[in-house]
């Protein structure tokens, strides 16, 4: 309670602003604050450069990396059997979850069928995988398509399920034909849960992508990481985190704000907690 | 159980019946190759002989209790963090930008970094499942915590409740449904960090009886284990859901 303050006055008009300003300034200020914690921890003589590499080295190991092109090769890599992936795994899953919301026999053989799959830890079938499809692509895209699929089908079944009876009455009864009514009153109505669906199944992406890299080698950051690990190159290891981790953050955040501008329209437009 | 609820059981599950079939009639008649496919047969055959032998039982108790160990550690942490900056500012403006930084970070990152921390033992493992874990319980519980009404504050406040009591009675039961719900997440992501781990790094689990069995080219035995995680997988979590259940039916 230390009273108004005399800047008070401005925040009527323009409160948004203010606090998105404030809002990047903590986000900034945690990012320089763990990255001074990181700093003086390294320098305290407290973990070997072995269990704790500086981040001016780590950050020397990046810009090495990023001259010689591996960097940008990996991210490269990583995000297309990431992204491949979650694109396959969208565009399936909402055709299985439309097709399984309508019940009949596809949502009578495909119900257990999600049940069982949905909570099972599906990476457990990396090897299997691996004998089928082999060391290549195919199998990391597949590995992602089958872990990525499931939040999908129940998101976009969920949404289409809880599309209110009298939306559809009211659009009937107005007029809207039949083949209008999935295009423009269903679809529409599902969105919102259709895409927290796709907001679970992208970072699920992104950790399988990265898993199938480590457990198979090669190139990607996933492979790059695993490999920095055996050589008990510990500059490469953190340099592999800070790198996904930045491009995770970019995912996630990209993906909540085509949310609020696709779904600007509807009450549910913030993106759901824990997304 | 009546006969029309047994047979409805039947009906639902069915259609697994059917896969599982498939399965069989592809293995034995060589639609695939055997080695790609083993007969089911031959896979509860393998399936047997491990646990005969004694190796799916002791992998088994090592994942496991990584897991549990894991999963303990990140839900208390988790927990407290997550009530303890949705009820103290400080906490919030000091913690609530790291864990929104920190949140979508692709877990599986944390792997070799805490194998080279740790190296390839229990302890590596139960660290990257704490770590991995931790956060869906922090914003479950922070979420949970942060919406508990304001009038039921008040009225307590005003009935006199200590902060302690408060945290008890009000705070902590408010929580409960966001943090449970995140702690079925983290029971999810704990199974995935698992296996990955262990399929990359190990010397004993069920991950490392996958990796090991495919490598020496067994592979009836592989897809016993292989079947074994699913299955444990999705028993944790119909547990989970029961205990749930029972946990918040007073909410009803």
């Amino acid at each position: 309670m230390a009273g108004m303050s005399p800047t008070m006055a401005f925040v009527d008009g323009r409160p948004r602003l203010r606090i998105r300003f404030r809002d990047i300034a903590a986000r900034w200020g945690a990012v320089v604050a763990l990255l001074a914690l990181w700093w003086a921890l390294s320098h305290s003589g407290m973990f070997t450069p072995f269990m704790l590499p500086t981040p001016e080295r780590v950050a020397t190991r990046m810009w090495d990396d990023a001259l010689a092109g591996d960097l940008p090769l990996n991210v490269a890599l990583t995000l297309y059997r990431a992204l491949a992936g979650f694109v396959i795994a969208a565009v399936l899953g909402v055709l299985i979850g439309a097709a399984m919301s309508r019940g009949g026999i596809i949502g009578w053989f495909f119900d257990p069928i999600v049940s069982v799959g949905f909570p099972m830890p599906k990476i457990a079938f990396l090897p299997v995988i691996v004998l089928w499809l082999g060391f290549y692509d195919v199998s990391k895209i597949s590995m992602v398509v089958f872990d990525a699929i499931f939040p999908v089908i129940t998101g976009t079944m969920l949404g289409i399920k809880s599309v209110e009876k009298e939306l559809i009455w009211s659009a009937r009864s107005l007029g809207t034909g039949e083949s209008e009514i999935w295009p423009r009153i269903v679809l529409p109505a599902a969105m919102p849960q259709m895409f927290t669906g796709l907001q679970v199944s992208l970072p699920i992406a992104m950790i399988v992508a990265v898993v199938a890299e480590m457990l198979m080698g090669g190139y990607g950051m996933g492979g790059a990481m695993v490999q920095a690990s055996r050589m008990a190159d510990s500059p490469g290891v953190f340099a592999g985190i800070v790198e996904i981790a930045v491009v995770g953050w970019f995912l996630v955040k990209g993906m909540a704000s085509l949310r609020r501008r696709l779904l600007a329209w509807h009450p549910e437009a913030d993106t759901p907690s824990g997304v | 159980m009546s006969a029309a609820a047994l047979g409805k059981v039947f009906l639902r599950y069915l259609p697994l019946a059917l896969l599982a079939l498939a399965w069989e009639a592809c293995a034995r008649f060589e639609l695939v190759s055997s080695s790609a496919l083993p007969s089911l047969t031959k896979v509860a055959a393998a399936w047997w002989d491990l646990a005969k032998s004694g190796d799916l039982v002791e992998n088994g108790a090592a994942s496991l209790w990584r897991a549990g160990a894991g999963l303990a550690i990140a839900i208390v942490v988790g927990a407290v963090l997550g009530i303890g900056m949705a009820t103290w500012r400080a906490a919030d403006v000091a913690l609530g930008p790291l864990v929104d930084m920190f949140y979508p970070l692709p877990k599986s990152a944390l792997i070799p970094v805490t194998a080279l921390w740790l190296g390839f033992g229990d302890g590596s493992k139960i660290l990257l499942i704490a770590m991995g874990c931790m956060l869906p319980v922090t914003l479950g519980a922070y979420n949970g915590a942060r919406s508990s009404e304001r009038t039921l504050i008040w009225s307590a406040r005003s009935l006199g409740a200590s902060r302690l009591r408060m945290l008890r009675d009000v705070i902590v039961p408010s929580a409960m449904p966001e943090m449970l719900s995140g702690i079925r997440t983290a029971l999810a992501i704990s199974f995935v960090l698992l296996v990955a781990s262990e399929l990359i790094v190990a010397r004993a689990g069920l991950g490392y009886l996958i990796g090991f069995l495919g490598s020496n080219g067994t592979y009836d035995s592989m897809f016993a284990v292989v079947l074994t995680v699913a299955f444990l997988g999705f028993v944790a979590d119909r547990i989970y859901l029961l205990i749930m259940r029972r946990a918040l039916a007073w909410r009803e």
